[in-house]
């Protein structure tokens, strides 16, 4: 009796974390979208100074697409224009961001506003991930066009 | 032939027969039986996923916000004085938030010549009280659990836990009731493509009972480091291997390793692309206290739009 009821309570919390997900309104995005853009300008001097190692590597770009599909499209979309829980990565505080400074974001993440921190990929991948999100910088204008690295 | 594969494969061709019948009857209890493969029909999106590779230790990586594992995890062990047994656990992680992860465990076990039970539940969480990445990264864990005398999933060693405890009859042994609380001090670092990961367990039966304490630790590796461009099932990145250790370290009036038991456990990891992570870890005991061998094995699959899919069921536009 009593494991049932605390299965019930289990179920019941997973639904109300669903709904508290489902509550989140329009501004809240927008204001959420620009508080996760924020938290770039945080990083430290040394992360403007990282270069991408992977910068040259011509597999790079298809490389970090396998990467974003397999981790990150969840949240940012498909085509990386953000969503209800994630910001857009298109627009201009990610693009113009140095790589060193994405590299920090991504591998320290942002708890607090709901982004994982992604150390427990090795630095290759996420620099690889770096290379597919700069790339899309060339195409942010037209955001109906194909995504690179297809 | 070495013993442990010689007690493994007999185990294995005694219980093969009527395991299917007996997981599905009494491994699992009948209406979880059902609702498993229900869950993974009804949510059947699901995304590769980088799991580490251990059994037993915790790192600082929780789950994704919204994103739901399930996983099963059996467990074969000998026992000196008593007869080898299969235990197996199953898992449901669910990523609350960013810092906040929860988990919900079944446990059973089979003891050959003996009877199969269902042994009780666990409710761990976990969170991260930092925000960002630093050398050593804590994450607090507590766990609530219900379970009885037969359980031996070794999900920890604590205390004076010793392989003697599992020799007792499952009749006897699921009369003992134990209501605990276990508390965690994870610590984890990532280093140069390095997991190293240290746990501090104390446990106390609510009954009671003294804290007991015990440790684990492990070290992993990915064994490719980029990820190629191509999706691919055997490709290095997909492979993460290292080793974990876990024992005993007494209780609040003896602490110590004395009357403990310990292993070292290698540990290798699959992350498919198509969403599954197979696991395997051979174990060793490293004292006359430890079983002499445990076999884990683990298939998680993991579906990351969960939550979001439940809110669209609730009627979220």
């Amino acid at each position: 009796m009593a494991r049932n009821a605390l299965a019930i309570l289990f179920c019941a919390w997973i639904a109300a974390q669903a709904v508290a997900l489902a509550e989140m309104d329009a501004s809240e995005q927008a204001r959420q979208q620009q508080r996760r853009a924020a938290e770039l300008a945080k990083a430290p001097p040394r992360a403007h100074s990282l270069t991408n190692p992977l910068a040259d590597d011509p597999q790079a770009v298809a490389a970090g697409r396998k990467l974003f599909e397999e981790h990150c499209q969840e949240c940012h979309g498909e085509r990386a224009v953000g969503g209800k829980k994630a910001p857009n990565l298109r627009q201009e505080e990610v693009q113009s961001a140095a790589p060193g400074v994405l590299f920090w974001f991504l591998s320290n993440g942002n708890l607090r506003h709901g982004m994982p921190t992604w150390s427990k990929l090795p630095e290759p991948e996420r620099w690889q991930l770096v290379s597919f999100l700069k790339s899309l910088a060339a195409e942010r204008e037209a955001a109906s066009q194909p995504m690179p690295g297809r | 032939m070495p013993f442990y594969l010689e007690a493994f494969t007999n185990s294995f061709c005694k219980l093969s027969a009527s395991m299917p019948v007996v997981l599905l009857r009494r491994i699992l209890p009948w209406r979880f039986s059902i609702l498993l493969p229900l869950m993974l029909l009804a949510f059947g999106h699901s995304a590769q996923t980088q799991e580490k590779p251990y059994f037993v230790t915790y790192d600082h990586y929780l789950e994704e916000p919204g994103s739901l594992e399930i996983s099963f995890n059996p467990l074969f062990g000998t026992q000196r004085a008593g007869n080898n047994f299969f235990a197996a656990w199953t898992e449901f992680e669910y990523g609350a938030t960013a810092w906040w992860t929860s988990e919900f465990y079944l446990d059973a076990q089979t003891t050959l010549g003996d009877s199969t039970v269902f042994t009780g539940f666990r409710w761990e969480n976990r969170f991260r009280p930092l925000q960002h990445e630093h050398w050593v990264n804590p994450v607090l864990y507590a766990e609530f659990e219900d379970i009885n005398g037969a359980d031996k999933t070794l999900l920890e060693v604590v205390g004076h836990d010793v392989e003697a405890d599992h020799a007792v009859p499952n009749a006897l042994a699921r009369g003992e009731r134990a209501r605990e609380m276990e508390l965690k001090l994870i610590l984890s670092s990532a280093w140069k493509s390095w997991n190293i990961s240290e746990n501090f367990i104390s446990e106390k039966n609510l009954s009671n009972q003294p804290w007991e304490f015990g440790y684990s630790w492990g070290i992993s590796r990915p064994i490719g480091l980029k990820a190629s461009a191509a999706r691919c099932s055997f490709c290095k990145e997909n492979f993460a291997a290292g080793i974990e250790m876990y024992g005993g370290l007494g209780d609040w009036h003896s602490f110590g390793i004395t009357d403990s038991s310990h292993y070292l456990a290698p540990v290798l990891a699959w992350n498919i692309p198509s969403g599954w992570t197979l696991r395997l870890s051979p174990g060793f005991g490293l004292n006359g206290n430890s079983h002499r061998f445990l076999l884990r094995l683990g298939v998680s699959r993991e579906f990351p739009g969960f939550g979001r899919t439940v809110s669209h069921l609730l009627g979220e536009r």
